[in-house]
Order: C-alpha cells, then sequence, then structure tokens
C-alpha cells in the first residue's frame, strides 16, 4: 500500500503527461502482483466497495486527537483526508518502545497491502468498518494514509486517466494502449493474465466476453489552408458531425445463448447502465459505431439537451421518457463474428445500411451522407446544413466529417483517412479580468484568463460579469506579452490568481471563439461557454466597445429551442 | 505589587522592549539598542544603534546589509551572561540557522526566555537547540498546528535524489531559503553521498560563501552560468523560492520544480506555488517539538509571538499553562504573499 501510495503521491504533483507516463511504468514494473493489479484497478475506476462516510473517518480522528485542535487544522489545510492523514497520531513511537523494553510482546503494526485493503472492503461487516480503517492508519505512514482514505472515500483524483494508466501497461510490452484495449474488457482485477502477457510470460488474454469494447477510429481536424489542395473530393464520403456523445453499440451471445448488450463510451467505459432504453435496442450480434442523441418527436435535440441526462444518477422511468437516447449509427465494425474493420469504408458502409436497415428499430438510424462533387459544395453544406438535407436537425450538427472511401476501420487516431471540419464557432469580444499562472511548462507564466462582459447593474451602469475562462489559443510569444501585461497591470493578488485592470476606459479585449452556451447556476452570469479559448488578442480595442452579455443570451435561446418533453412540435414552434 | 515578567519585557510598535536594560529585541524598525537572535532579514534589520548578537549572526548580517549595518556592535559569546542596565542576558544556541540564538533575560529572579525561531530536529549547519528552564517561554507559531509533523529529513533529501535517479535528463531546481536552509539542503545531500556539484542561483553564492568560511564543508556549489543552463541535464539547482515560478527557471532542461520548505506539508500549498516536488523540509519547530520545548523549559506561562497561534494557546490551556497571543506584527509567517513579495526567509 505505501508504495502505491507514494505513486500516487508523485502523480498528484506532476503536469506532464510523459513523466507520469514513465512514474507508472516504474511503478508497474516493480511492484509485485497481485497489488499492481489493484493499483491499476483503482486508477481505471474498477474497483467496487463499500466506501467510507467522512462523517466516520471524522469519529476516527475526534477519538484520539482535541476536536478543537482538528478543527482549527481541518480549516486550515481545507481537506478531511489531508488533515487525517497529517494528524493521525503514530500508534507505537519509538521512544514508547525504549520506555516498554524488550521482551514485551508488542509487534510492529502489519503494513496493509493494497490487495488486502481491497479484498477486505469487499467483505467487511459495516459495523467492522471503523476499527479495520483505525488498524490500517495506525499501520500506514502518511502518504499511506492519504491514498487510503482518498481511496476509501471514492476521491482518488490523480490526474491520471485509465487510457494513461493502458498506456503505461501496454509499453511495459512494447505495445500500443490500443492493443490493451482489445483484451481489457474480458478482464478483472487484479489482471494477472494481462500483466503475464505485456511481459511475455503469458499468451494475450483471450477475450470470453462476447461483447467487448474496441478501440475507436478518431479524425484529426482539417487545416483549411492546405489539406484540401492535397485531396481528392472523389476519394471522400461526407457525414454530418453530430453534436452528442461518441458510442459504441455492442452485442453478441455468451456461452449460455443469452444475449448479452453493451453501451461503451469512446474511452471504453461501459455506459449500458446509464441507458437502459438503448441497450434495449441491441438485439444484434455485432458493433455499431455512433453518436448519441436525444430525439424528441423524430427530432435531434441540442447537447444541452443530451447533457440534462447525463447529468443524472439516477434513470428514473421519467428520465427515460423525457430524454429518449438514440444512436445515429455510421461504421460497423463486426457483424455476426466477422471483423469488419479491414474492409474499405464504402463496403463497410454498404454493410452498415444494409445492417440498420434488417434492425428496424426505431431507436437506431443511419447517419445520412453527405453528397457533394467539390470541396466548394462541402463547405456549403457546413455552412448550412439545413438547406443540404438536414432540416431541423441542423442545429445539433457541428459540422461535417470527410472519410477516405478506401480506409480500413484503424484504431486510434491515424493521419489521413478521417477528417473533422468543425462549424465556424461563435465569437465574442471580452475583457480580461484574472489571470492564472498555468502548469508545467507554463508554470511561470499567467496563462489562464478569466475574461467577462458587459451588462446593466442594477441601476443601470454598465459592469463586466465573468462568463468564462481560456487558456489556449494564443502562441508562446502571445502569451510573453499577455504575461507581461498582466503582471504590469495587476490589482490585486489572490495567490496564485492576480485580478487585472478592468473597466470602462482601461482593459484588455480578448476575443474568445467558442462552441455554444449553455446555463450554469455556477457562474454569476448565468452562462457558461463550451470550448472557449483565445481567437485574437484585440490590443486596438476599447474595453468599453466589448460585447454584452445579450450576444450570449441569443445564442443560448437559439440553443434551447428545442422541444420540451411532452409538447408537440407546432406547440415548440409556436 | 511585585515584580512580573510583563515588566520585564513590553509590547512596543518596534516589537519587544525592554525598559529596564534599554534595549529591543528583533525590532522590526530602526532602534537605539537592540538583540538579534538570528540573521533571517524579518528579525535582523540594518539601521540599529548598538547591536548585540551572536557573531555568526553579525558576521551575516555584515554579508547582507554591508559592514556598516548599525554603529556599533558587540559579539554575545554563547553561555556567557551580559550586564545590560538593570537586567542579565545570556545567549544559548536556538538551533535555527547559523548563530541562531535564544535570549534568556533576567532580573529581580524573573526569567524570560525568547526563543526567537528555533527547531529541534536535525541540522549539520548549526548548533542543536538547548532548554534554557524560565518562567516565561516566549515561543514562535509558525507550524503550530498538530498536521504539522516533519518527517525525517534524510527521507526528503532521497525523495530528491529518487527524482534525480528516474529523471537524469531533467534539471531539479530546488526553492530554498536562502539563508540556511540552502545550505542545509547542501549539507544533507553531502551526508546522503551525493558528491556532483551542487549549483547555485546568483543570490546564494555569498551566503553560501560565508558558510564554508564559519566552517561547514559543503562540497563544491558553482554558481549557475546564465548561458549554461540549457546544458544542465540532471543537476540540482538550489534558488530562491521566487525563482522556481520565475522564468528564470524555465532555460533549464525539463525542469522538475522542487521546493524545501516545512509548507509543503500541505498538498494546496505546493500546488499554489506549483511545486512538484516538494520536500518538507522545515528550519522551524513541528507540533510535536513546540509542544515537547514548552514543557521542558517548566515555563509557567507561555507567549505566543507569531504563526498559528491559537491552537498553540489552546494547547496550552488543556496542559494548565498560561498562554496569550502577542500578535506581533512585521515577521514572515503566513507564506500567502507573492513569492517576490515576501520576505525572503519567511519560512
Amino acid at each position: 500500500m505505501n508504495d502505491f501510495a507514494h505513486l500516487l503521491d508523485r502523480l498528484a504533483y506532476e503536469p506532464r503527461r510523459n513523466a507520469k507516463l514513465r512514474l507508472l511504468q516504474d511503478y508497474f514494473t516493480h511492484a509485485p502482483d497481485p497489488e499492481r493489479g489493484y493499483a491499476l484497478a483503482a486508477m481505471t475506476g474498477g474497483l467496487t466497495f463499500r466506501e467510507a462516510k467522512p462523517a466516520m473517518i471524522r469519529g476516527l480522528v475526534e477519538a484520539r486527537i482535541d476536536p478543537v485542535l482538528f478543527g482549527l487544522s481541518h480549516n486550515y489545510v481545507g481537506d478531511l483526508a489531508e488533515t487525517t492523514a497529517l494528524i493521525w497520531p503514530a500508534p507505537t513511537s519509538r521512544s514508547d518502545e525504549a520506555v516498554v523494553g524488550p521482551g514485551h510482546n508488542n509487534p510492529p503494526p502489519h503494513v496493509p497491502t493494497l490487495a488486502e485493503v481491497v479484498e477486505t472492503l469487499g467483505t467487511v461487516k459495516k459495523a467492522d468498518l471503523p476499527a479495520r480503517i483505525a488498524e490500517w492508519l495506525d499501520a500506514l505512514d502518511e502518504t499511506g494514509r492519504w491514498a487510503l482514505l482518498k481511496l476509501i472515500t471514492g476521491a482518488l483524483r490523480v490526474g491520471v486517466s485509465a487510457r494513461l494508466a493502458k498506456t503505461a501497461i501496454g509499453a511495459l510490452g512494447g505495445h500500443e494502449a490500443d492493443a490493451v484495449e482489445e483484451v481489457w474488457h474480458g478482464l478483472e482485477p487484479p489482471y494477472a493474465t494481462l500483466f503475464a502477457w505485456v511481459e511475455g510470460r503469458g499468451e494475450r488474454p483471450t477475450t470470453l466476453n462476447p461483447a467487448p469494447f474496441r478501440p475507436p477510429m478518431l479524425s484529426h481536424p482539417i487545416d483549411e489552408d492546405g489539406d484540401f489542395e492535397k485531396l481528392d473530393p472523389a476519394a471522400f464520403s461526407g457525414e454530418w458531425k453530430w453534436d452528442g456523445i461518441r458510442v459504441q453499440l455492442v452485442g453478441g451471445r455468451d456461452a449460455a445463448g443469452a444475449q448479452v448488450a453493451r453501451i461503451y463510451s469512446r474511452t471504453g467505459e461501459d455506459i449500458s447502465g446509464a441507458f437502459p432504453d438503448l441497450a434495449e435496442a441491441i438485439t444484434f450480434s455485432g458493433a455499431i459505431d455512433g453518436e448519441l442523441l436525444i430525439l424528441r418527436e423524430a427530432r435531434v435535440q441540442s447537447f444541452n439537451v443530451l447533457q440534462q441526462r447525463l447529468n443524472r444518477k439516477a434513470v428514473t422511468p421519467k428520465l427515460l421518457e423525457e430524454f429518449p437516447a438514440h444512436v445515429r449509427a455510421y461504421d460497423l465494425m463486426h457483424a455476426e463474428g466477422e471483423d469488419l474493420r479491414p474492409l474499405p469504408f464504402s463496403e463497410r458502409r454498404a454493410r452498415l445500411e444494409a445492417f440498420v436497415a434488417a434492425l428496424d428499430h426505431a431507436r437506431i438510424d443511419l447517419s445520412p451522407l453527405v453528397p457533394f462533387a467539390t470541396w466548394a459544395d462541402l463547405a456549403a453544406a457546413r455552412a448550412d446544413p439545413a438547406a443540404v438535407g438536414a432540416g431541423e436537425d441542423a442545429d445539433a450538427i457541428e459540422g461535417v466529417m470527410l472519410k477516405a472511401r478506401d480506409s480500413a476501420y484503424l484504431p486510434g487516431r491515424p493521419k489521413g483517412p478521417w477528417w473533422k471540419w468543425k462549424r465556424e464557432p461563435f465569437r465574442v469580444d471580452t475583457v480580461m479580468m484574472y489571470a492564472q499562472r498555468g502548469h508545467g511548462k507554463r508554470s511561470s507564466f499567467y496563462s489562464d484568463y478569466t475574461f467577462g462582459v458587459w451588462r446593466a447593474r442594477e441601476d443601470g451602469a454598465p459592469e463586466l460579469v465573468p462568463v468564462g475562462k481560456a487558456y489556449h489559443g494564443f502562441t508562446d510569444a502571445e502569451l510573453q506579452k499577455l504575461d507581461r501585461y498582466v503582471r504590469n497591470n495587476t490589482t490585486k493578488r489572490f495567490g496564485p490568481v492576480r485580478e487585472v485592470a478592468y473597466g470602462l476606459d482601461h482593459g484588455l479585449v480578448l476575443e474568445i471563439a467558442f462552441e455554444g452556451v449553455q446555463r450554469s447556476t455556477r457562474h454569476k452570469s448565468g452562462v457558461a461557454m463550451r470550448f472557449p479559448r483565445v481567437a485574437r488578442i484585440r490590443w486596438d480595442k476599447p474595453a468599453a466597445e466589448a460585447d454584452r452579455i445579450e450576444a450570449l443570451e441569443t445564442i443560448l435561446a437559439r440553443g434551447e429551442r428545442e422541444i420540451a418533453p411532452g409538447e408537440t412540435l407546432t406547440e415548440a414552434q409556436g | 505589587m511585585s515584580f512580573s515578567a510583563s515588566d520585564l519585557l513590553t509590547l512596543t510598535r518596534e516589537g519587544l522592549y525592554c525598559p529596564l536594560g534599554g534595549f529591543h529585541v528583533d525590532p522590526t524598525w530602526p532602534v537605539p539598542r537592540a538583540l538579534i537572535t538570528h540573521g533571517h532579514a524579518d528579525h535582523a534589520r540594518a539601521g540599529h544603534g548598538r547591536v548585540l548578537a551572536t557573531g555568526e549572526t553579525l558576521r551575516i548580517m555584515a554579508v547582507r546589509y554591508g559592514a556598516e549595518f548599525c554603529e556599533s556592535r558587540q559579539e554575545a559569546p554563547l553561555g556567557q551572561e551580559i550586564r545590560i542596565g538593570n537586567v542579565t542576558v545570556r545567549f544559548a544556541p536556538a538551533g535555527h540557522v547559523l548563530g541562531s540564538a535564544q535570549i534568556a533575560i533576567e532580573a529581580q529572579g524573573v526569567r524570560v526566555v525568547v526563543s526567537g525561531d528555533y527547531k529541534r530536529a536535525y541540522d549539520p549547519t548549526c548548533l542543536p537547540f538547548e532548554v534554557m528552564p524560565c518562567d516565561v517561554f516566549i515561543t514562535e507559531a509558525t507550524f503550530g498546528l498538530p498536521v504539522f509533523r516533519m518527517p525525517d529529513t534524510r527521507d526528503e533529501v532521497k525523495k530528491l535524489l529518487d527524482s534525480v535517479a528516474l529523471f537524469p535528463e531533467r534539471a531539479h531546481i530546488v526553492g530554498a531559503y536562502a539563508l540556511g536552509k540552502a545550505q542545509r539542503v547542501m549539507a544533507l545531500l553531502r551526508e546522503a553521498g551525493y558528491d556532483r556539484p551542487i549549483y547555485l542561483h546568483g543570490a546564494m553564492e555569498k551566503l553560501t560563501e560565508l558558510y564554508k568560511q564559519e566552517g561547514i564543508p559543503l562540497g563544491e556549489t558553482p554558481k549557475v552560468v546564465a548561458t549554461e543552463r540549457a546544458k544542465l541535464h540532471g543537476a540540482i539547482v538550489l534558488c530562491p523560492p521566487s525563482s522556481i515560478q520565475d522564468v528564470w527557471s524555465r532555460k533549464f532542461p525539463d525542469p522538475v520544480t522542487s521546493f524545501a520548505s516545512g509548507w509543503m506539508r500541505v498538498r494546496a500549498r505546493a500546488r499554489q506555488k506549483g511545486v512538484e516536488l516538494p520536500l518538507c523540509i522545515s528550519d522551524h519547530s513541528d507540533w510535536p517539538d513546540l509542544c515537547r520545548t514548552i514543557l521542558e523549559t517548566g515555563a509557567g506561562e507561555v507567549w505566543v509571538t507569531h504563526g498559528q497561534e491559537d491552537a498553540l494557546v489552546h494547547w496550552c490551556g488543556t496542559q494548565g499553562i498560561k498562554a496569550k497571543p502577542l500578535h506581533l506584527l512585521g515577521y514572515g509567517d503566513d507564506g500567502e504573499a507573492e513569492p517576490a513579495a515576501a520576505p525572503e526567509e519567511a519560512a
């Protein structure tokens, strides 16, 4: 447990991806089985056990430490697990042992392994849990206590994605992360067969999973200034780029002949439980790649609406009724036991069309092709999808996709066969209000900017209200200029954050590009932007001429022109 | 009314004042006569009339402020009684940095000990803290919360060396206060068997040289040459805390940002400073040592100068010891301020 804890400790402070990878590889190489397997499970969200409640932890501490001192400490540190880890009294210090003297039956505390912790948490009775946790806290060092408390309270966030952990595992044996993904869904913690395989001691684990995840094929953004002239329009198919979430619908029969239905996110997370309405539609044997969308009255709803379903924890009948999930299919990876991925796109597309037609299910339809002869045709479709057949669904389209007709389905992000060409972003002129220092290579620079737009105060006077934060979209040279601007125009300092001068007659205008607007209770302005980034730095523009909040509210209103649950189309339009 | 400690020491705008001896202790403003506990800038300021301090502290002040930092100076030998006006004073080691001392002030059978900043943990660069029994003990409380239990410094140095081994191509930039902490880290690295050159930011050079002159072996410590920074793969570089966030540090090969400070005990503090490799090495007493020291002095009353005084005052109450916070201003204690604006040795 202590080794795992020290790994988490280093990872928590390490901003660089490659360095994280190195730390992970170092740990996976040296840690024994099954310890490292449970560590992998902890980092990939593969552990399930009874979580400990903060009140119980607090109770354990207050039985050992003056509650006033604990309270002052907790206020100061600001995190219960960390405060507890730091303040937990050492059970037997060396000086105590000296007093007791030799011969006293006082064995050193047993330091639990991660495997022991995980196995115990899976079986322990609720009433016995506090005593077990106290024993572990007694035995572990401070970093161990911190990691244990984070783990058992379900708050283990150390900046490692499941993908990164799998990349590290793959690298142990010179495999790509996708090779690990291919076998992943047949495996259980502590993954002994996986480690044996990557270390060359065992066979590649054969997946007995009748409905496995397969790593998806991803696209590159197209560069309008250079890529088109190198590409032949006749070699590509066009499709709408839907603003939903990428999923795989996978169906198959298990050894007993029962149907298995799975929905996977693009990172391989099994999200079937959240979409029982859609899982029911998986009556086939095969794997469909597509976009999960909410459809009402056969009309695709905006990402805002989908997000309302994604944000709910409990899947209630009401939720299923108000937010019906659909999949718009665009590829067929597997069908009736046959791996279609080596086939060219045009052939897979024909198979997909036949497959979806035969399935004939209201929840699964085909993503239409966008016909075009020249790049100009495609540009017109992208600019106005409604005019080129997207009709009422145009608001849920975020651009077009280009797929080479002769391309096989390749996992990962190969450059060349698939391109995405997103719609022009929205743009708004804002005023910089706060700046925060960045991380990693940018840690010396003020690189994260909070910006605001104008609105009328209650007395009618204009004021700036923060509407978002952006930390990319500028070059290194621009960053240096922005950093200097922040340092020279600071009005207040709050730890790593600085307030800069802003107002009607001073302030820096940042033109922000973004993909959409959502309602937000977290922001004072009531709105939040999607993917905001700095499009241009308007050194020339007076702050008073920046945009007003109404500009964002108009975009918000457009996105919300959906059909409310239970309404008919005509009512919504009226 | 009988003579008491509050007759012996009073609070003035400049800090603690002894009316019977006519002197201040660690005054934050220029005064006619000052007794200085140690050389950190928030305790030892320039511009006083007469200054009494240990020889090391006087030499540190001369390095920092120039030879003319006061009108006249007197060296206080450790352990010897010195008569000033109607009081007797005695300096004893405080274990904080080279030359740091506590000062016992005594008159009419009442003894007060001003401990300055002190620690009990191992430090090869200065004399260890010596307990002086007293009636009133004046203590700092920089790390006066029970969450501050400092780990063994050898383990912290090992963390640094392990990281150097894991990332041999990256420079390790270690922020450390220029007086005391930097030299302690160097000495600890040498004790751990690290014998490669330890590179220094220009701001650390003079004081490190002084430590060497005072007989503390620190090995080879070349100054970083600005144009050579990109070549220092795998090197350990010490710099003032403000420089780890500075553009200066970005010119090293893929630098690992480290900081040697007791504040690294708290994750949020490390993150706020963008520290990737926190080293919990403190020149102040941690909580167990603050409590132990108070008990060992046998003091019936404790005055708490700066830091997290609430918790320590509360704890004294639970031990039946009278305690009060002094709310002294001007001493670095919170570490919240911007590194560039904070006193260099605030922690």
